[in-house]
């Protein structure tokens, strides 16, 4: 009696499961006519950039398509991670992804994102800096639409500093001579900040990371000269108390409080102290990324984002056509106004929305930006950045007299990192 | 057997299916999925590259020093967080227990931390100890320069703090749990022979609290061994603070190495099986009958 029953019971539950199943597996996609929407997973910007020109983008269409922008995280670690999450599982949800300047090996590497060719590839790169188009290739093809770029520049206190340095030597000893605010403002966090520090100097010093994507090139004199400077800034008195947990941000705020003298960031932190600390922001002067070794021009960080289509698309004929607009000209106009993010076209540099942008230092971001010496182009970029990040973080441990010790651990990891062999 | 019963039986079997088949859905098959996964080279970056390729991930994980390095974080993360929550948890179990006067508003209020998510508590304790926007660097006898997060011991002793801090309400409540059983005639028999109250706490309390105390650190050292969130959060494994779990994020979500991920994940499920295994073994029929009702 109890057993028929609970089978009774049982087996009611069984149908209504199987139906409940059966109804959500319904629903799902509609076809229709009207406008296709394309989704856009970018990074967020505070000013509104993204929003006002998918706006644009998607009247300009004429009812072609309709852009929605979904947001990513502003940290670029946690950008990646939810991307390449939805990626790998091959989501067709994503139409344009906003790419970070070092994920284009990967993405392309991996068939995640599709090549750019004909009439739009020559668009896009139209009067763009070339190794800003070199960040959006991988193995001579365009993988993405430049849109923003993105550089360093030395910032410094015009009231307490009378001529800026030519060098990170020099700026090391006019710190220490300083009886206030003596110190420098760098990002030596372990995080994607760090590789880019440590690039820029490697970078400068005359050698880089990667000749290949697989290639490990590394000098050794001029890499070791690299490290000293690190370690010499981050066992001196110049160095913030919390130099190796420093970021973008909290280099930024140690400035705008009055604490150091010198900072390398990028260039929102301009507009940020006139409006967090107009005291200070009227002090505040630039000058082109310092050199490693005196005489040899400096090769500044270079950032940004491009834009491409992703291979999961399925509505890749006309997102192409929307992330071409969307990193069109008008867009990087935008983009400066309303976020101070620099264009990746170099014919914008007189136009007035950068010259407002960035009073009196436009032609020194794009000269910075012409200069830059962008971080490796692999695959295999996380492993890299992971290798670098773990054998010279925290930068106090580099012995400055002599970085036999430490180059040739980092040379080792690194060999193993394009490999992609062992823990990181 | 008669028939009733059989059918009883038949029954029973019946209704514990469904709870057996989700259990074999999301139990058993991710680990066997993962175990699978370990012995294959297989990266998401490289989707040609990939293959059968035996025990070489165990083999490049065991020979690596950063596996050993982290596995010592996290032990000494685990060590000392479950034995300076379980003398807390004991003193707050004891005042619970005493307690005459708002007994419910005592236990709700101990077990605020532990209602509160860890990441969020995560970022409140590293703000409170950000050398910029933090607290604990005006308090006395601290340096305004103090920078916790910059140096190997301080960071720990945060994290250390941060993980006690959250998860001694849970021990305390274990604790009670096992307090509550004791008979209060027992300790009426030792104040008539002039037991003093800390006679009363070895000889009687802890005794009789045995099982109850071995179930609340077999939770805790489980949950300890795959600390996480307040690592990441805090330092994201810089200054030599990461443990074995951070390392299995690393390889899986950094570097899409599924292949050496899982086999990180593997050995950290061996871990934890060896850990329950001590427990039950060693102490198994204590567990018994100090299961928390």
């Amino acid at each position: 009696m109890t057993s028929r029953r609970a089978r009774q019971g049982l087996v009611t539950l069984a149908i209504a499961a199987v139906a409940a199943l059966g109804l959500s597996a319904c629903g799902g996609d509609s076809e229709g006519s009207g406008p296709r929407e394309l989704t856009f997973f970018v990074a967020i910007q505070p000013g509104g950039t993204i929003e006002e020109n998918a706006k644009r983008c998607s009247e300009e269409s004429n009812g072609k398509y309709t852009i929605t922008p979904e947001f990513l995280p502003t940290d670029a670690s946690q950008q990646r991670e939810q991307l390449v999450r939805r990626l790998g599982a091959e989501d067709s949800s994503i139409d344009i992804v906003g790419m970070d300047v070092i994920w284009t090996g990967e993405f392309a590497n991996a068939g995640w994102v599709d090549e750019w060719t004909g009439p739009l590839k020559s668009q896009v790169t139209e009067s763009v800096f070339k190794n800003v188009i070199e960040t959006a290739s991988f193995e001579k093809k365009l993988y993405a639409a430049p849109f923003n770029t993105n550089t360093q520049l030395l910032w410094y206190r015009k009231d307490l500093v009378k001529q800026p340095p030519k060098t990170w030597d020099e700026m090391i000893e006019q710190a220490e001579a300083l009886e206030e605010a003596g110190t420098i403002q760098v990002q030596a966090n372990r995080y994607e900040g760090f590789m880019v520090w440590a690039n820029a100097l490697i970078e400068s010093a005359g050698t880089e990371i990667l000749s290949g994507p697989e290639e490990v090139d590394l000098e050794q004199e001029p890499t070791e000269k690299a490290l000293e400077v690190m370690g010499r800034l981050a066992n001196s008195s110049a160095a913030p108390a919390s130099l190796s947990t420093s970021d973008e941000d909290s280099a930024r705020l140690g400035f705008e409080a009055g604490e150091s003298a010198f900072m390398t960031n990028y260039t929102f932190a301009y507009a940020s102290a006139q409006s967090e600390a107009p005291e200070i922001g009227k002090e505040m002067g630039y000058a082109r990324f310092p050199e490693v070794v005196p005489g040899t021009p400096s090769k500044p960080p270079l950032g940004g984002f491009n834009l491409a289509v992703s291979a999961f698309s399925k509505n890749k004929d006309v997102a192409f056509e929307a992330a071409a607009c969307l990193a069109d000209e008008d867009s990087q106009k935008t983009a400066v106004e309303l976020d101070g993010l620099p264009p990746s076209r170099s014919d914008l540099y007189s136009d007035k929305a950068v010259q407002k942008a960035y009073p009196g230092f436009a032609e020194l971001v794009k000269e910075s930006i012409e200069a830059a010496g962008p971080r490796p182009t692999t695959p295999a970029y996380q492993d890299v950045s992971l290798a670098v990040q773990r054998t010279l973080h925290p930068p106090d441990k580099i012995d400055p007299d002599d970085a036999g010790s430490i180059y040739d651990e980092l040379k080792s990891n690194l060999e193993d990192a394009v490999k992609r062999e062992g823990l990181l | 057997m008669s028939s009733q019963t059989r059918s009883e039986r038949k029954l029973a079997w019946l209704l514990c299916a469904p709870a057996v088949l989700a259990m074999l859905l999301v139990t058993a098959y991710p680990i066997g999925y993962a175990i699978a996964l370990s012995v294959q080279q297989i990266d998401l970056r490289f989707p040609e590259e990939s293959g059968f390729v035996g025990l070489d991930n165990y083999a490049s994980v065991l020979s690596s020093s950063l596996w050993w390095e982290d596995l010592f974080n996290t032990v000494f993360i685990m060590v000392t967080t479950v034995a300076i929550e379980l003398v807390l948890g004991m003193a707050i179990a004891l005042v619970m227990h005493r307690a005459i006067f708002g007994r419910g508003v005592v236990r709700t209020s101990v077990l605020i931390p532990y209602g509160i998510i860890t990441v969020v508590a995560a970022f409140a304790w590293q703000f409170a100890f950000a050398p910029d926007t933090g607290f604990v660097n005006n308090l006395p006898l601290i340096s305004d320069e103090m920078d916790w997060f910059g140096g190997r011991f301080s960071s720990f002793a945060v994290i250390i703090m941060a993980e006690v801090w959250k998860t001694t309400p849970f021990m305390a409540l274990l604790l009670l749990a096992g307090l509550v059983t004791i008979d209060s005639q027992l300790y009426e028999a030792a104040k008539v022979d002039g037991a003093s109250a800390w006679q009363r706490f070895t000889r009687i309390t802890l005794p009789l609290m045995k099982p109850a105390i071995l179930v609340a650190l077999l939770f805790r050292t489980l949950d300890a061994f795959r600390v996480f969130d307040t690592i990441f959060i805090m330092t994201r494994g810089a200054q030599d603070t990461e443990s074995v779990s951070i390392l299995g994020y690393n390889q899986l979500i950094s570097r899409l190495n599924l292949g050496l991920g899982s086999a990180v994940s593997v050995l950290i499920f061996l871990c934890v099986f060896l850990i329950a295994f001590v427990f039950v073994r060693g102490f198994g029929t204590k567990l018994e009958e100090g299961r928390p009702g």
